[in-house]
């Protein structure tokens, strides 16, 4: 009974978008109370799925009764659970974020049902075991997320909004390509076959094609250096909530997820395809994080940051090394727990000041405490220092680059991480503390349900080192890492876990 | 202006007339055969949306908003993707999501197949309000430049 737990995460989020399309506009709260239950759902069922994956291990499940590899199946293994936790609990508190900030817009249910169609996406994206489903989920997710970064509807948004569509349907169709590519090799198209289908008739040229588009399509999506135009502008022009999920989960359930599921468990991590991938991830390390100093606008810089920040998961995933995949994924949890805080805290000084830009900032530490510190607790986890989350995933992957040798990976890894330190103390120096400047006398503090979703981020925060010790974690982080290591068995532990 | 003088000439206006009917006839024969010959739930549906729009091009908008308003294209858009997910989801009852439940009946009889021909007609209700409230929707917004009035 309990397997039918995975369909409900794609079921869960769509039903209740229509729902809020259908009757939002009729009957006043609806739509919040909805999207928050809806989500809540969600991320006590991912909670409980991680739960579940400890008792039973990897669990297939056969849509409408047919077995794979004739049918569609959706595959929960260690990745899987890592992900849906992270996807959901974010998504959760963001829905509540929204209840108060989105008082704003005009059309409230119609921002309701983009966010839960992405995530319904998302959701589809990390739990399908079919590529061709995988790819139509990644459509769901990035067409929604398009319109949902042009919901402002003001010049700036639309021209984000049409670039983001541009650079985005690209990706997509160089994802559509390597799945017709791949398709038309193999005869299947369950991930799991594929990747047993593929073992067998050995390396090609058509691997190495296919690889290629993948590298841009999961790039572009995953917005690492050459590929990441599109994502300083369009997470800083979506509305708060969204720019923290775009940034905090979009581009790594979209990005990194796919993947890491492509390239480990289908294609097969190959050295070069590795050492590419390193080289990018050192690269948007970097650079995100150069381009993240000279910024003013303050989303703007968080979305450098962005970039600056999945070159670090990248980086250690692409080690290919136990110590190093646990630490890129481990990472890639904090991240999104951080980047969504530092979101949602931008979103809550420009509800209540009117401005994102830092340099008309200042001193709104004593008028809004609670943002302040939440804030100044997500800086020093992105930053690294002990004892927050982010301190213990960036020196994994640091120790990591320096046990496989990798010795100037591991010193840019580290001079980026103080340049990361820099331009936080920066927002911090600009935006919270000095003196307060004129006519900001009046600011006040953000409305309820946005405090309490941005103090529940910062206790992640402070307690999310805790989940490097498997006995309270149930072995999350072990078991995603695990199923990346995997690799080709993919498909071998697929077929032995259907019933 | 006059309702006769809105959209285009009496040669279009007579014509519309008579086959608009036969053309959402045909729509409906389309999502209602989808499971036993080519076409279905997308097809027909574009069918029954073209229908709509066929007025429009030929009454000029005024007149088609009496037929379907947006209210109402809305409200069957969003229900058809609701009996979509609640088909499934009820599949979960029976054993599996996504599960055909009901009786497959013969092949190739128009009652066979259990809930594909429902399925079918949940697409069509989407698809075909989805595409009309689209056409809708480029007909009506128009860019204006900053300043400039509508």
């Amino acid at each position: 009974m309990t397997q039918h737990l995975l369909p409900l995460f794609v079921a869960i989020p769509l039903a209740a978008a229509f729902l809020n399309a259908l009757l939002g506009k009729k009957i006043k709260r609806l739509s919040d109370l909805l999207s928050a239950v809806a989500t809540f759902a969600l991320a006590a069922a991912s909670i409980y799925a991680v739960l579940l994956f400890k008792e039973t291990g990897v669990i297939v499940y056969k849509v409408g009764g047919w077995a794979p590899p004739i049918g569609i199946a959706m595959v929960m293994d260690g990745l899987t659970c890592l992900m849906l936790v992270t996807v959901n609990v974010i998504a959760f508190l963001v829905s509540v974020y929204s209840i108060d900030y989105m008082e704003k817009y005009t059309e409230k249910w119609n921002f309701y049902c983009l966010f839960l169609l992405m995530l319904a996406g998302m959701n589809g994206v990390i739990i399908s075991g079919d590529m061709f489903n995988l790819y139509v989920f990644l459509e769901i997710a990035a067409i929604s997320s398009y319109a949902l970064v042009a919901f402002g509807t003001e010049h700036e948004e639309l021209e984000a909004s049409f670039k983001y569509a541009v650079m985005g349907t690209l990706a997509s169709s160089f994802i559509l390509l390597g799945i017709v590519f791949l398709y038309s090799f193999t005869s299947t198209l369950n991930m799991a076959d594929m990747s047993m289908e593929l073992a067998k008739r050995g390396p090609s040229q058509i691997v190495l094609l296919v690889s290629v588009l993948f590298l841009m399509g999961f790039g572009l999506k995953s917005a690492l250096v050459p590929f990441h135009a599109w994502l300083p502008d369009a997470h800083p022009s979506a509305p708060a909530p969204i720019s923290a999920m775009l940034s905090g989960v979009l581009i790594k359930s979209l990005g990194v997820y796919a993947m890491i599921r492509v390239f480990f468990s289908v294609l097969g991590a190959t050295p070069q395809v590795l050492s590419i991938l390193m080289t990018i991830g050192t690269i948007s390390i970097i650079v995100g994080a150069c381009l993240a100093l000279g910024q003013w606008d303050f989303k703007r810089l968080l979305a450098y940051s962005s970039i600056n920040q999945i070159g670090y998961v990248i980086l250690g995933i692409a080690l290919g090394t136990p110590l190093g995949i646990l630490g890129g994924l481990f990472h890639l949890l904090n991240h999104s727990v951080f980047k969504s805080l530092l979101f949602l805290n931008s979103g809550a000084v420009e509800y209540a000041t009117g401005t994102r830009d830092l340099q008309k900032m200042g001193g709104l530490k004593e008028k809004m405490p609670v943002t302040a510190n939440t804030s100044l607790v997500a800086s020093m986890s992105i930053a690294g220092i002990p004892p927050f989350n982010g301190f213990w995933s960036k020196m994994i992957i640091i120790v990591a680059c320096v046990q496989a040798g990798h010795f100037a990976h591991a010193s840019w890894a580290v001079l980026a991480s103080i340049l990361t330190l820099a331009y936080f103390m920066k927002v911090q120096r600009y935006a919270f503390f000095g003196e307060l400047k004129e006519g900001l006398s009046r600011v006040k503090e953000v409305p309820l349900f946005m405090k309490l979703s941005m103090i529940a981020l910062a206790v992640l925060c402070v307690a999310g080192g805790l989940l490097l010790i498997p006995g309270l974690s149930g072995g999350l982080l072990n078991a995603a890492s695990d199923a990346v290591l995997n690799g080709k068995d993919y498909g071998v532990i697929v077929f032995g876990a259907i019933k | 202006m006059k309702e006769q003088d809105r959209g285009m000439t009496l040669i279009v206006k007579t014509i519309t007339r008579l086959t608009v009917g036969l053309i959402l006839l045909f729509g409906i024969y389309i999502v209602s055969h989808g499971h036993i010959s080519p076409g279905g739930g997308f097809a027909g549906g574009v069918i029954v949306a073209l229908s709509f729009i066929h007025i429009m091009l030929a009454f000029g908008k005024e007149v088609a908003f009496k037929t379907v308003s947006q209210k109402v294209a809305s409200v069957f858009e969003s229900l058809g993707a609701l009996i979509f997910v609640t088909l499934a989801i009820v599949g979960i009852g029976y054993g599996y999501f996504f599960l055909n439940f009901l009786a497959k009946g013969e092949p190739f009889k128009l009652f066979s197949s259990g809930l594909i021909p429902l399925y079918n007609m949940a697409i069509s209700f989407k698809v075909g309000a989805g595409l009309f409230i689209m056409f809708i929707i480029l007909v009506m917004f128009r860019v204006t430049k900053k300043g400039e009035g509508e």
